[in-house]
């Protein structure tokens, strides 16, 4: 059962660019097991909108079924929220998409909801580019139904019980590279310091930004052998770039040697701040990107990171050519032909 | 040998042609000729799964007399394909025409005794004439159009002026079919005898229109405000999607160049429904256009849009299936599976719409119906009236109507204090308000899921919220009884025990046998009904009779299934009357069917065969 918190706030609680503090963008009490990674992501998410100073309701958050379809209830409780169906948030996110576009789009999704059930929704998603964040709490294995291998799974990794997975991993990183995706970044459900500023530049980006997040499940896949635990993942964990979103113009504060930092500029003005980590890594480039991304996952490494990113990106709305008033607000007069029209059209057919 | 047909106004023609041989584009001009000429028609495509090769026919009936429905049987073959030829013959009525290429020699065996045969060269007239193989193909259509003008006295200026206006702009190609039809015209006129089957000039057509269904169903979403279409192509609706999409580009779009609409194909049915959901819930008016098989992937997405009450319109136009094959036949076997559709209790708003005007009618009112009950309204057309042109009524719109946004509470009423449950009750008549995202910075945001919610939308998995919320679902489709469109009743001329449940694209079929059972003296009280949920007139119509008739396109006889089901009807008293080959309903096979059961009903009543 989740209810409200108190709303007790502590008076000197710090106040965003809007007066907001960070309570206004909390949710319901978690139902997770405790030590969930999915909730370090919900948190994460909360300190995002806060920092950006989006009004609480200006977000749309849209949910398939799941552990992580459960998250969007535990934050942002000003916001209207869809729990969806199996597999189905890219389309009921896209339908809401196309009927208001002013909104902010948060879809949150997990590997059996993405990359098995739902990977045709989440392919053709990603083709369209429709404007949203698209963030997958990757655990590699099903929680609600108690420990299943997941289709992000890696092969040879160990469940639980001791079964040994021998099915190849599906990487919704590359898939996202290889189908268009224009903001594309993996993280760590356990490095909040990369996942912030990561989920701003998405919730900023002007097209379709995917945020693989492993996020280990500490009930089903946290043992030995598993390739999603915390201990794995921080072994393995290679960060190719370090971001800072600025909104407006602020100077750079510290001096960087020619080269280490790059800065892009998105349409709504946002600039992403990278500082490189890995001196070959270019998150502007797609192919490069994509070879990187292959070489380095032979490697065995967890490459995260803003690995992609199209400052120039378009949506879906640009694609289609729709009027720049929300599909929902238009009244009859923008709507109906009305009855002139139709005499005409009624001559037409005799 | 029997007397040669001999009709005015009131016969069969059918064209066997192969798919793909641009014979349609003659056989449209066939049609609407006699149209413009003021004679009433029904036509109907039956064609293959197939662009280009298979057999394909074209049907039209003359009815001075307004009849639309099929008639069955056929007075004049116009075969141009070798292929069906055997079947094709077979299929004329006694005393019926062959019209047919003369170019290459038949075998008497080929023929009938009992028809009369009428050979045109078309192939050799053709050959003479162009020298291009593209040319002699389309224009042997219009050289048969000609001979057949001459044949059965159709007004060669109307069909010039039809030329004119398709090519209109294209003033070389308009000269180059007509000059092809008088051919044709001229041909038959020196060479061929009259025959007992004439076209006069009537003033029975009015200000009837000529279009088919799908088109008008997408025309009346233009006007029923849908601003989001989501589809994924399948026959028959196809039309569907891409009329909205002709007529929305027509009207919907700004100076600018931008649209007041969005169109998207998606990758397969369960986006689509996915889409149209996703809009309905952020209060955008939305549908999508599918048949049988798309409603079968549907269904999960059709229960969720009915238990987290979220609006949507699913045109469904039916059709035999699955697979490939019949599914370019015709069917009302969506029944069931559109009322009924998904998992756990659910029941949705079903609309059947009997011609291109109902189409257009309920394409518009479904959006208003589904926004005033916050679920999935089914519109359900066939094949029939889908994608066959039809005579009916003139497309009307009243402009003081306005859209009926349903229960949504506004800022400014949450602003006033007015107490926001997303599943509350407020006016005993099952319908909560809603609020679209994004409607006030601390006020009635709510978080939309299935069934495990109380009034307030807080998550909750007791029994108690649970049956509660259902209770008022029930409530809700209760009130919806008396909001869609009601039966259409039609009284017979003396008091009878006989009642008739027809609906969908039987209507035109049922109003022709209506007339000819009361000459062969069965007289019958007749309803056509229009919506599910019921209404109650439909209970007390089929309790004020002793035998009801439910006449449908399908085995199963489904609406049959439905009333009994939802009205509590003893099934002996209501007699199924099932066409389900994948052609239409014909008015002759109703008569035969009733008539047969009628007698058989009077030799042992009902009333005392069931104690």
């Amino acid at each position: 059962m989740s209810y409200l918190k108190p709303a007790l706030k502590h008076p000197s609680l710090p106040k965003n660019a809007l007066g907001f503090t960070r309570r206004d963008y909390e949710g319901s009490i978690s139902t997770l097991c405790a030590g969930c990674g999915h909730d370090s992501i919900s948190a994460s998410i909360i300190q995002s909108v806060w920092e950006l100073g989006i009004e609480p309701h200006r977000v749309a958050k849209v949910s398939g079924i799941g552990c992580s379809s459960k998250t969007p209830d535990y934050f942002l409780s000003a916001s209207h929220g869809f729990n969806s169906v199996h597999g189905r948030m890219p389309s009921v996110l896209t339908g809401a998409n196309l009927a208001n576009r002013d909104l902010i789009y948060l879809g949150v999704s997990g590997d059996g909801d993405s990359a098995s059930i739902g990977i045709g929704q989440f392919a053709h998603l990603m083709r369209r580019g429709v404007n949203m964040t698209y963030i997958v709490e990757n655990n590699g294995v099903y929680g609600l139904t108690k420990g299943q291998f997941s289709a992000t799974s890696d092969k040879g990794s160990k469940a639980k019980k001791g079964a040994i997975n021998t099915d190849e991993a599906i990487d919704l990183v590359a898939m996202a590279l290889q189908l268009g995706a224009t903001y594309v970044g993996r993280s760590f459900s356990g490095d909040k310091q990369q996942l912030v500023p990561l989920i701003k530049g998405a919730l900023s980006h002007q097209g379709v930004a995917l945020i693989d997040c492993i996020s280990p499940c500490v009930a089903f896949n946290n043992h030995e052998g598993s390739t999603k635990s915390y201990d794995y993942v921080r072994e393995h964990n290679e960060s190719v770039n370090k971001l800072d979103v600025i909104l407006g113009r602020s100077p750079i504060a510290a001096s960087y040697a020619p080269g280490e930092m790059t800065e892009v500029t998105q349409h709504d003005g946002s600039v992403l701040r990278l500082r490189k980590l890995h001196d070959d890594y270019d998150a502007t480039d797609r192919v490069a990107a994509m070879n990187y991304l292959a070489r380095h996952k032979a490697m065995g490494e967890i490459v995260t990171g803003l690995l992609f990113v199209d400052p120039e990106a378009q949506d879906l709305h640009a694609s289609l050519g729709t009027v720049a008033t929300p599909l929902n607000q238009l009244n009859d007069a923008s709507l109906c032909p009305g009855s002139s029209a139709l005499e005409k059209l009624n001559a037409g057919l005799r | 040998m029997p007397q040669p047909l001999s009709a005015t106004n009131d016969f069969v023609v059918k064209f066997a042609n192969v798919n793909g041989s641009g014979s349609a584009s003659a056989n449209q001009l066939f049609a609407k000729s006699i149209l413009r000429m003021g004679i009433p028609i029904a036509s109907r495509n039956i064609f293959p799964s197939n662009i280009q090769g298979l057999p394909t026919w074209f049907e039209v009936r003359v009815s001075g007399e307004g009849h639309l429905g099929r008639r069955g049987g056929v007075d004049m073959m116009v075969a141009m394909n070798p292929q069906t030829w055997d079947r094709d013959v077979a299929e004329i009525d006694a005393g019926g025409y062959l019209f047919y290429d003369s170019t290459k020699p038949m075998p008497a065996s080929k023929f009938r005794p009992d028809i009369t045969v009428i050979g045109v060269p078309l192939t050799e007239l053709v050959n003479a004439a162009y020298k291009d193989a593209r040319q002699r193909q389309l224009f042997k259509n219009i050289i048969y159009l000609g001979a057949l003008s001459a044949l059965l006295g159709i007004d060669p200026v109307v069909i010039e002026t039809l030329l004119s206006e398709q090519y209109k702009g294209k003033e070389k190609l308009a000269k180059s079919n007509q000059d092809a039809f008088h051919m044709g015209r001229n041909w038959a006129a020196t060479n061929l005898p009259p025959i007992g089957l004439k076209l006069e000039k009537s003033d029975k057509v009015g200000d009837r229109i000529y279009i088919e269904g799908n088109a008008a169903a997408g025309l009346g979403a233009v006007y029923g405000g849908a601003t989001v279409c989501a589809w994924y192509p399948i026959t028959p609706s196809t039309s569907l999607a891409e009329g909205f999409e002709k007529y929305a580009k027509r009207f919907r779009t700004n100076k600018d160049g931008t649209k007041n609409y969005a169109i998207v194909q998606a990758e397969d049915e369960l986006a689509s429904i996915g889409i149209v959901i996703g809009a309905g819930w952020n209060g955008a008016r939305a549908f999508t256009a599918t048949s049988g098989p798309g409603i079968s992937l549907m269904q999960e997405f059709v229960g969720l849009s009915y238990f987290a009450e979220v609006p949507a319109v699913i045109f469904d136009v039916q059709r035999a299936g699955p697979s490939t094959g019949m599914p370019t036949r015709t069917q009302q076997s969506d029944v069931l599976s559109a009322a009924y559709a998904s998992h756990g209790d659910t029941k949705h708003l079903v609309l059947f719409p009997e011609d291109p005007r109902e189409c257009f009618e309920f394409g518009a009112a479904a959006f208003d119906i589904a926004d005033r009950f916050q679920s999935t309204v089914f519109v359900l057309l066939d094949l029939d009236i889908g994608m066959n042109d039809w005579l009916c009524e003139p497309f009307a719109w009243d402009d003081s109507k306005r859209m009926d946004r349903g229960k949504v509470m506004t800022a400014e009423m949450l602003e006033a204090g007015r107490d926001f449950g997303r599943y509350l009750d407020v006016d005993g008549d099952g319908v909560p308000f809603r609020t679209y995202p994004g409607t006030h910075p601390t006020k009635g945001a709510y978080f939309t899921r299935g069934t495990s919610r109380d009034r307030y939308a807080k998550y909750s998995e007791l029994g108690s919220v649970y049956v509660d919320n259902m209770e008022r679902l029930l409530r809700k489709f209760e009130t919806a009884k008396n909001y869609v469109p009601h039966p259409v009743e039609k009284k017979a001329s003396r008091t009878t025990p006989y009642g008739v449940l027809y609906y969908g694209s039987s209507s035109a079929a049922m109003q022709e046998a209506l007339g000819a059972l009361e000459q062969d003296g069965i007289h019958l009280d007749a309803m056509r009904i229009r919506a599910f949920p019921f209404h109650d007139d439909i209970q007390r119509f089929v309790e004020s009779h002793d035998t009801v008739f439910i006449v449908e396109q399908n085995r199963d006889a489904q609406l049959r299934t439905l009333v009994m089901n939802e009205c509590g009807i003893d099934p002996a008293k209501l007699v199924p009357v099932l066409h389900f080959d994948g052609t239409p309903i014909t008015a002759r096979f109703i008569r035969d069917a009733i008539g047969r059961k009628a007698n058989s009903v009077e030799v042992v009543p009902l009333r005392k065969a069931v104690p």
